[in-house]
């Protein structure tokens, strides 16, 4: 790993201050990317900004109609925290499912999302959820928070302070993981808010997670896993690698959709 | 460069690293605790999990410098003195490892999983113990008799709780 300047964030006012005086800096969370990705060098920040332990980043709570996870709150936390297992257990179930249990322990919610990697598991959730990312100076609507691959709508010196789960009338998530990385192969996260349907498919689009149309519009006519077969899954804007095609890719998704549709109930 | 100081098994420890110093760094080069093994180093094979704050974790995905004041325990600090760990002598008893290199780790990934699902209140099944290994890789493959240690160890361990209240 190369050189550089740590610095532990008091507030994430703060935090945003040292980032915005350094010459290529990076707020840390987890680690558990931004780590592993500085040990390979591919990532050499001048700086880092550490904001795992702010306490105004932390917890889980019900606000109105909608859960509102903390940025700093760990998967392992999310997973056990009452709240979540009550309202949305689909997402407690998904974040039980990232990586394994010493990643669970330190990664946290809002640096998966920053971090918006293509296979992760969160961005699904917070795409199919309709969720709000809340950061240090505005809101932004999950539809317009991915901007593709590793790619979001924040600006450089932006910090996500929360995320807000409208509370679905059904949902599941669906992965099919990688059986070495654990990361999604294809994972498929069904939600139904307010009578609408929403599919957000990760692990499987060129430019990240996305919604499917295709099955939103099946499944809001018949929300039955028998619904699926009809719906045509291009394979175009897969992704292909040597983990599979995208033709692979394609399949897998009916089949996660189906699962989430059979587990949503 | 930060000074670091963190209490480990027990003791103060300080130093002063460069920033960019890892967790597992720290403890074998600086604190000469080698028994905290660097197996594959990209955070896939668990051979360096330590407790830090009650949680295990990677120590080579952990910068040392962002745990200034916590409570870390490594191998060398689960044993009573000459009185092994619950664990370790279910690993010893269970002939639960070849090589021994991956031994620490899951030593350390055993005790979390018995205290956590303890905490719970949830039965440790095998399956469980099986799902909660996802992240310690033996390449000698000798899982069978690991899993088998930290279920016996589950129960000695569930006993000295109970015997503790």
């Amino acid at each position: 790993m190369y050189e550089l300047k740590y610095h532990k964030a008091t507030s994430v006012a703060d935090a945003v201050a040292i980032l915005g005086d350094a010459e290529d800096g990076k707020v840390i969370a987890g680690g558990q990317t931004l780590v592993p990705t500085m040990k390979q060098h591919l990532a050499a920040p001048s700086d880092l900004i550490d904001i795992r332990a702010l306490a105004e980043l932390q917890g889980v709570c019900i606000k109105g109609d909608a859960l509102v996870v903390g940025a700093a709150t760990r998967h392992a936390d999310v997973a056990l925290h009452t709240d979540v297992r009550t309202h949305i257990p689909a997402l407690a179930r998904l974040a039980a499912g990232i990586g394994d249990p010493a990643v669970r322990a330190m990664g946290t919610i809002g640096g998966s999302l920053a971090n918006n990697d293509p296979s992760a598991c969160y961005p699904a959730a917070a795409l199919a959820l309709n969720a709000t990312i809340i950061t240090d100076r505005r809101e932004v609507d999950a539809d317009a928070f991915f901007a593709g691959m590793f790619a979001t709508d924040l600006d450089e010196d932006e910090i996500i302070t929360s995320v807000r789960f409208p509370i679905p009338e059904k949902a599941a998530y669906a992965k099919f993981p990688n059986p070495a990385s654990r990361y999604a192969m294809v994972g498929v996260f069904v939600a139904v808010l307010d009578g609408d349907v929403r599919v957000a498919v990760t692990g499987a689009g060129e430019d990240g997670v996305f919604c499917h149309k295709g099955l939103e519009a099946a499944l809001a006519a018949r929300f039955t896993s028998a619904a699926v077969d009809g719906v045509d899954v291009s394979e175009e804007e897969l992704m292909s690698d040597l983990h599979g095609s995208a033709a692979y890719r394609a399949q897998l998704i009916k089949v996660m959709a189906k699962r989430a549709v059979i587990a949503a109930g | 460069m930060s000074r670091v100081k963190l209490t480990v098994n027990g003791q103060t420890v300080s130093r002063e690293v460069p920033d960019n110093t890892l967790l597992s760094q720290f403890l074998r080069e600086d604190l000469r605790l080698t028994g905290t093994h660097v197996g594959c180093d990209t955070s896939q094979c668990g051979a360096c999990l330590v407790h830090v704050d009650g949680r295990a974790i990677k120590a080579c995905t952990t910068l040392a410098v962002s745990l200034d004041g916590a409570d870390v325990t490594t191998i060398e600090g689960v044993a009573n003195g000459d009185d092994l760990h619950p664990m370790q002598t279910a690993f010893n008893t269970h002939h639960g490892l070849q090589c021994g290199f991956c031994t620490p780790g899951m030593v350390m990934a055993g005790i979390d999983i018995v205290t956590r699902y303890q905490a719970m209140g949830q039965p440790l099944t095998e399956a469980a113990i099986r799902e909660e290994l996802e992240g310690n890789l033996c390449r000698c493959t000798g899982y069978h008799n690991i899993v088998k240690a930290i279920a016996d160890a589950a129960q000695t361990m569930s006993g000295a709780a109970k015997a503790a209240q």
